[in-house]
């Protein structure tokens, strides 16, 4: 185990927003990174000259980094970084963002993550993604993301006896959270026949297993209490966090992710467990992940998920309520944002401010990310505990 | 087993051809050393001078000690450990290819890796990998069953890799030699459909007449390689129905640079060997561009005999060196050009042929039925550059060691 992290004493996540999601956009992620910054200025009076801090996540803001999004939004900060591990990146920036706050580097940091998604994105996006996936995987039938998660998924499925039936029930789940969301692109309940029979997009990758690609952005607000409170915002602490990225190169295949070195620090330093959490917020961009941070957060032991996806509902009001907008799978993935939305839907459960519904007295949340799959597997893990005002 | 490939149907004038896409292009410099190799038919990955760990997917430095990394050949099998069947695609090549199979392999050499998967493979299975081009000209790695299966070649992932001959219409242009009909032969053996034979003078006898006039499948067709509207004529007529051409004309005269030779005949050597290269893809090349995703008989390849001399020039055969380094470099201009519309060009590079023309060269020399079996097993394995007998392979080992010193070798 590693040295125990300093705890993140004084340090005040707060302030969501969500911009709603579209299928296709002709705008820019400037324009969508704008957009949040606009729904975050109106929810608390801050100007460009507030922000001291600016911590940005894209896939489609090329040729600009952070740097060209500062300065096309008009912020001077006096600190930035800028995050390019996709699903990964809510998390990173949380916690980048927080020792910044605490260390006094920034007062008040934006962790923002837009992306657009015009019509040609998709296969633009995928066919400059990364050199070993431009070398040595897409050019192997480019099928996407699709292909390389179908071939995790075959060897997960078959190595530890987990049928569609239980990535269909996370699925149909998720749905059912999804209908309370005004936001969520799937606005039709999900039944598990509807799953089971969804057409194969690269077996046993089904479409109803997909992401749908959109455009969106997604913020929120790291900052001293002292300056949360000043500023009327509601916040939430961090008890604990975690990265971990390229852990277990040796698997041939991705059967588990960078949390299995960090999992013990991760509870150590929240002080809790996973019986605790009042709601999981995991980076679901294939369910077959989903079930794999079960087993490697803690919940259940490796090779056990299939049981204990039996035992649990998932839904709002039911056990362990999971991605309660609907996750990607049913609210949409807007590139980079698909990485926040789960901090940001944690953090309005524990702050009592949902989009849709209310898991009930939801405290503790625990948020993970998953990204960018350079080549056969997802190379960047990251999970943090966030707990609200008792 | 796989499905025998069935003769294609006779083609609909009404209905579009499907468009020649090619795969998606864009490759890091390592992939494209690698694909140098797999033109050659070689297996390799990128090996550490430091710690010998063999890596992949290609690199610019070891993953395990950082050290520098080179090219060798390793062991070719490997263990099929996941597989999926693509049946969404963005990209235009794979969308009329569809559906298509893919697994992750354990590679006996060290590392994992994804595939191509040949229809006989099955999840578990020991297989044998091989390195092959795709139809942009990029590295590809491609999963066979470890054993010879029935009609194995006729796979339709793996035909897209190679130009097999079986069924397509083959035009050699040089029909009046030996060679020519050597490779004449060995391509029916192989199965073509059809060889269009050239004839540079119908009105001149020559040797093999008997036999072409009395073999199936064969067509002596007119074709002066030194006469501009001889070729474009032909093009006119066959170019729609051409699928690979195998350019066995070669001029070949003695003669130094400074005496030995005369003007007139390195003249008509770059005439028929450069310049007619030339013609052939100036009139030949757009349509083979237009048809190279056209089924079963899909346009594949252009294969060119040449001398190895090329690479180095040869003392006593100045001009016709030069007139073979001439060709060589216009393949590679033609092999850039028509990556990007699918078609493979590739180099037959001999050493001194066995014929009239080399009487005085000691041996070894290479018999023409041997070179025309390199250009069956160039157009079978889908491969870009291939040295044959033992005087191009001597050499061709020579030059990779060191380029001038085997210069200096072959001209002092």
């Amino acid at each position: 185990m590693t040295r125990r992290p300093a705890a993140y004493d004084g340090v005040a996540v707060c302030c969501p927003v969500t911009v709603p999601y579209v299928r296709y956009s002709p705008e820019t992620a400037h324009w969508w990174a704008g957009a949040a910054l606009s729904a975050l200025g109106e929810r608390t009076g801050l100007g460009p000259a507030d922000i001291d801090g600016f911590c940005f996540a894209s896939f489609s803001s090329g040729p600009d980094s952070v740097v060209g999004m500062i300065q096309h939004l008009g912020l001077c900060p006096r600190w930035m970084d800028h995050i390019p591990t996709g699903g990964a990146s809510g998390v990173m920036a949380l916690r980048r963002a927080a020792r910044a706050v605490q260390s006094g580097d920034a007062d008040l940091v934006v962790c923002l993550a837009a992306d657009t998604n015009q019509v040609d994105s998709f296969r633009q996006t995928l066919a400059g993604f990364s050199r070993f996936s431009q070398d040595a995987m897409y050019p192997y039938g480019f099928g996407g993301p699709n292909a390389t998660f179908a071939l995790i998924t075959d060897n997960f499925m078959r190595t530890y006896g987990v049928g569609r039936e239980s990535f269909g029930k996370l699925c149909v789940a998720q749905r059912a959270n999804a209908l309370s969301n005004p936001h969520a692109l799937m606005k039709r309940p999900l039944s598990l026949d509807q799953y089971m029979s969804s057409r194969a997009i690269s077996d046993p990758v089904h479409l109803l297993d997909c992401v749908m690609p959109c455009a969106g952005a997604e913020a929120f607000i790291v900052t001293t209490e002292e300056k949360a409170a000043s500023l009327g915002l509601a916040a939430a602490s961090i008890k604990a966090t975690i990265e971990r990225h390229n852990a277990f190169p040796e698997d041939p295949i991705q059967v588990r992710g960078g949390w299995v070195r960090d999992v013990d620090t991760l509870w150590e330093a929240a002080g809790c467990s996973p019986e605790d959490m009042d709601t999981i917020q995991f980076y679901d961009d294939y369910p077959v992940i989903v079930a794999m941070q079960m087993e490697d957060l803690g919940f259940c032991r490796k090779g056990e998920v299939a049981g204990f996806i039996d035992r649990h509902d998932f839904t709002i009001s039911g056990s362990l309520p999971l991605n309660t907008n609907g996750g990607q799978l049913s609210a949409g993935q807007a590139g980079a944002a698909g990485g926040f939305q789960n901090v940001t839907e944690a953090l309005r459960q524990v702050l009592g401010c949902p989009l849709g519904d209310q898991v009930p007295d939801a405290r503790r949340a625990l948020v993970s990310g998953f990204g960018l799959v350079n080549y056969d597997r997802g190379v960047c893990t990251g999970a943090a505990v966030l707990e609200g005002a008792t | 087993m796989s499905n025998p490939l069935s003769p294609p149907k006779r083609k609909d004038p009404l209905t579009p051809s499907r468009l020649g896409h090619v795969p998606p292009r864009l490759r890091s410099r390592a992939a494209k050393a690698m694909a140098v190799r797999a033109g050659q038919g070689r297996f390799v990955l990128q090996v550490c001078e430091g710690c010998s760990e063999a890596t992949y997917p290609p690199r610019d430095r070891c993953p395990h000690c950082w050290g520098e990394l080179r090219w060798a050949d390793q062991p070719q099998t490997a263990v099929l450990l996941a597989e999926t069947v693509v049946r969404a695609t963005t990209d235009n090549f794979f969308r009329e290819h569809l559906p298509w199979r893919i697994g992750t392999v354990q590679l006996d050499a060290g590392p994992t890796a994804v595939a191509h998967l040949h229809g006989d493979v099955a999840i578990g299975d020991q297989v044998r990998m091989r390195l092959v081009l795709d139809r942009g000209g990029n590295p590809a790695l491609f999963a066979l069953p470890l054993k010879e299966t029935p009609h194995m070649q006729d796979d339709p992932q793996l035909r897209v890799f190679t130009s097999a001959p079986k069924h397509r219409r083959i035009l050699v242009t040089d029909g009046r030699t030996r060679l020519g009909q050597d490779v004449a032969q060995a391509l029916l053996a192989a199965g073509a459909g059809t060889v269009f034979l050239g004839n540079s003078d119908p009105l001149l006898r020559h040797d093999g007449e008997e036999w072409i006039a009395s073999t199936p499948n064969i067509d002596m067709v007119p074709l002066d390689l030194t006469d501009s509207r001889s070729v474009s004529e032909l093009a006119g007529t066959l170019g729609g129905r051409v699928d690979i051409i195998v350019n066995t004309a070669g001029y070949v005269r003695p003669g130094g640079v400074s005496s030995g030779s005369r003007l007139a005949t390195l003249q008509t050597a770059m005439d028929i060997n450069a310049f007619g290269l030339l013609r052939l893809a100036q009139s030949f090349g757009p349509a083979l561009g237009a048809r190279s995703d056209d089924g079963v008989n899909s346009a594949a390849a252009f294969v060119d005999i040449n001398s190895i001399y090329a690479m180095t020039g040869n003392a006593g055969f100045a001009g016709f060196a030069a007139s073979a380094a001439a060709r060589l470099s216009l393949v590679a201009g033609l092999r850039g050009e028509m990556a990007s519309v699918g078609i493979r060009v590739a180099s037959v590079l001999c050493g001194p042929i066995d014929d009239a023309w080399h009487q005085a060269v000691p041996p070894p020399k290479v018999a023409t039925s041997r070179v025309a079996q390199a250009v069956v097993q160039v157009l079978q394995d889908g491969l870009e550059q291939v040295c044959v007998g033992d005087v191009a392979e001597d050499l061709a080992a020579r030059w990779q060691q060191d380029p001038f010193l085997t210069i200096r070798e072959e001209n002092l």
